[in-house]
């Protein structure tokens, strides 16, 4: 961006300009390329997604959808994505607060344990579980005993879900709340607010763009996660599947019309996502704008 | 451990938030991980080291890494192209693409995975004209690189932008007018200051194509020897219910995720150090 605007602003000869930049040619060719490797890779599978979906008709691509077993999944994932969502907000800012506002030893060890998720394949975060919980697991005998079901059961997709989506409010919240300085909450402190309210009234506006960034990357995660839901959930059909698991049996069915209708939903959530990310990425960048421009007054 | 050496500013709620923090990461992420770690030593180490050594699970390692380091480098190579165009032209659609990018970190990889073996089939929309080549994608360790290269594309994009926006133009026009060639200038002036992102990039696609599993399932065909990563195992050993088996895999993948999440943590360090220098 920073060539660009130098290019078109700076009063340089033309020879400088040239200087700077690529032949015409070249600069076209480059961009043929670039263009050609994005459209292969991201927007042909996704038009495949829609094209299969609609292949048999509007009647046969509603039907799939609106089909016993498909809401069944439907409101599985809706129903993991609404427990492992609020859970992993309040770990996120919990966590963000302890580790932004104050000093304290082993903090950058905490950081990296709470990334860890992120580096681990999501076949062993199922497995930990199945390890855990499961009739051979350590904990197995036990549950098996009080009649508790975990693996191959709504509450292991809930956790394997958890696990999988664990770090991404933290890891928004944290570099975001360590920009901005204490001084407005000690301000609100000192004034005789208490500590909930002055994390309401004064912390939450400044971080509400990042915290929403990081919601919505982690319900599109939660809604969306295959591996590692797929190990504990057991595929019983209407009972423990979501609508990813719900995907591949109707596809290892050959049924592909049903299945790409299901993925299709699916696919729209990852569009409506990346809708919502561009237009909290430009709120955020403006409110970031305005308290630099703020700051440059008082200064 | 966690002892609180100094407060930096009095404000509330430290040992509550620290706290919570602290059992909740222990609950979700720590036990179950140390969990693992306990089953897989309730093997002997013959036991441990001819399930991880079998020629099948080395086959699967072979084509894991091969494919991922495959997919890395096509990721790094069109990566930077993508992000040249992305970020010093101007095109049509451009912001459109630029968001489309992110489209791997949000579309559900079982999805990734069917869409990508429609398209590569004998009679996809691709897979068609591959066929009179007689070139093989679908249900061939091709496909595997395929579905890699999707899942890893957004990370050298992502790392390597910022740091070509904020790139001093100043430092351009200055070799220009030393006399520079304008390819020397990008490979002498540019490249070095892109290589530590570009690295980045690299080993966290790298990465995440190793553990990869839902977008490769699909594609692959799962032919043992032939055309099976390394997580799809852990799954075999399980529906064996050879549960120790299924831990020993894990571990092995664990230790080598570990030991790149170390490297791509000095390179961050790399990047931004170089980053903070040059401002």
């Amino acid at each position: 961006m920073a060539g660009s605007i130098a290019m078109t602003t700076a009063p340089t000869t033309a020879r400088t300009r040239n200087a700077i930049t690529e032949p015409v040619l070249v600069r076209i060719l480059l961009t043929l390329i670039a263009c050609g490797f994005l459209v292969l890779f991201l927007v042909v599978p996704l038009a495949a997604v829609f094209a299969q979906a609609l292949k048999k008709g509007v009647g046969v691509y509603f039907a799939s959808l609106v089909e016993v077993d498909a809401l069944a999944a439907i409101r599985l994932t809706l129903l993991t994505a609404a427990i492992a969502l609020p859970l992993n907000l309040v770990f996120g800012v919990a966590a963000a607060w302890a580790i932004a506002k104050f000093e304290f030893f082993g903090k950058s060890l905490l950081i990296t344990l709470i990334d860890l998720p992120f580096a681990v394949s999501p076949v062993i975060s199922g497995l930990i579980y199945v390890l855990l919980f499961g009739l051979q697991g350590l904990l197995g005998p036990w549950l098996a005993a009080h009649d508790i079901k975990v693996i191959f059961a709504v509450p292991g997709i809930v956790l394997a879900t958890i696990f999988v989506t664990f770090p991404f409010i933290a890891r928004e919240l944290i570099p975001l709340m360590h920009a901005q300085s204490a001084d407005e909450e000690q301000a609100a402190i000192s004034l005789g607010a208490s500590g909930w309210k002055t994390f309401l009234r004064v912390t939450l506006p400044n971080i509400k763009w990042g915290l929403l960034y990081g919601v919505i990357l982690c319900n599109a995660r939660a809604m969306g996660e295959f591996g590692a839901v797929s190990v504990v959930s057991g595929h019983i059909r209407g009972l423990t599947n979501t609508m990813p698991l719900h995907v591949e049996i109707l596809y290892n069915e050959y049924n592909f019309a049903a299945a790409f209708a299901v993925a299709s939903l699916l696919a729209m959530l990852a569009l409506v996502t990346l809708a919502l990310k561009s237009i909290v990425e430009w709120k955020a960048c403006r409110q970031l704008q305005l308290l630099d421009a703020s700051h440059g007054e008082n200064s | 451990m966690f002892r609180r050496v100094r407060q930096k500013r009095a404000l509330p709620g430290f040992g509550l938030t620290l706290g919570y923090t602290l059992v909740y990461l222990s609950l979700i992420v720590l036990l179950p991980l140390a969990c693992l770690m306990l089953k897989s030593t309730s093997m002997t180490w013959g036991r441990f080291w001819s399930t991880v050594t079998d020629p099948r699970v080395v086959a699967s390692y072979k084509l894991s890494f091969g494919a991922s380091l495959a997919a890395a480098v096509i990721n790094t190579v069109f990566g930077l192209l993508a992000t040249w165009a992305l970020v010093r032209y101007r095109f049509p659609g451009r912001k459109l693409i630029d968001a489309l990018v992110d489209l791997p970190f949000t579309l559900p990889t079982a999805v990734a995975g069917i869409a990508l073996t429609s398209i590569y089939a004998g009679n996809g929309w691709i897979g068609q004209y591959l066929e009179t080549w007689e070139v093989k994608v679908a249900f061939a360790p091709l496909g595997v690189v395929v579905a890699l290269t999707f899942i890893g594309l957004p990370f050298v994009v992502r790392t390597v932008q910022p740091i070509l926006e904020d790139l001093d133009p100043e430092i351009e026009q200055a070799a220009a007018s030393l006399g520079a060639a304008r390819w020397q200038t990008v490979r002498r002036v540019i490249l070095p200051e892109l290589l530590p992102a570009l690295l980045t990039g690299f080993a966290l696609a790298f990465a995440r194509a190793l553990g990869e599993y839902g977008s490769v399932v699909f594609i692959s065909g799962n032919m043992p020897m032939r055309t099976e990563i390394t997580p799809l195992l852990i799954i075999v050993k399980l529906e064996q219910y050879d549960y120790a088996g299924a831990a020993a895999i894990a571990v092995v993948m664990l230790a080598t995720s570990f030991g790149l999440l170390l490297v791509i943590n000095v390179l961050q360090w790399w990047t931004s150090s170089r980053r903070a220098m040059a401002l």
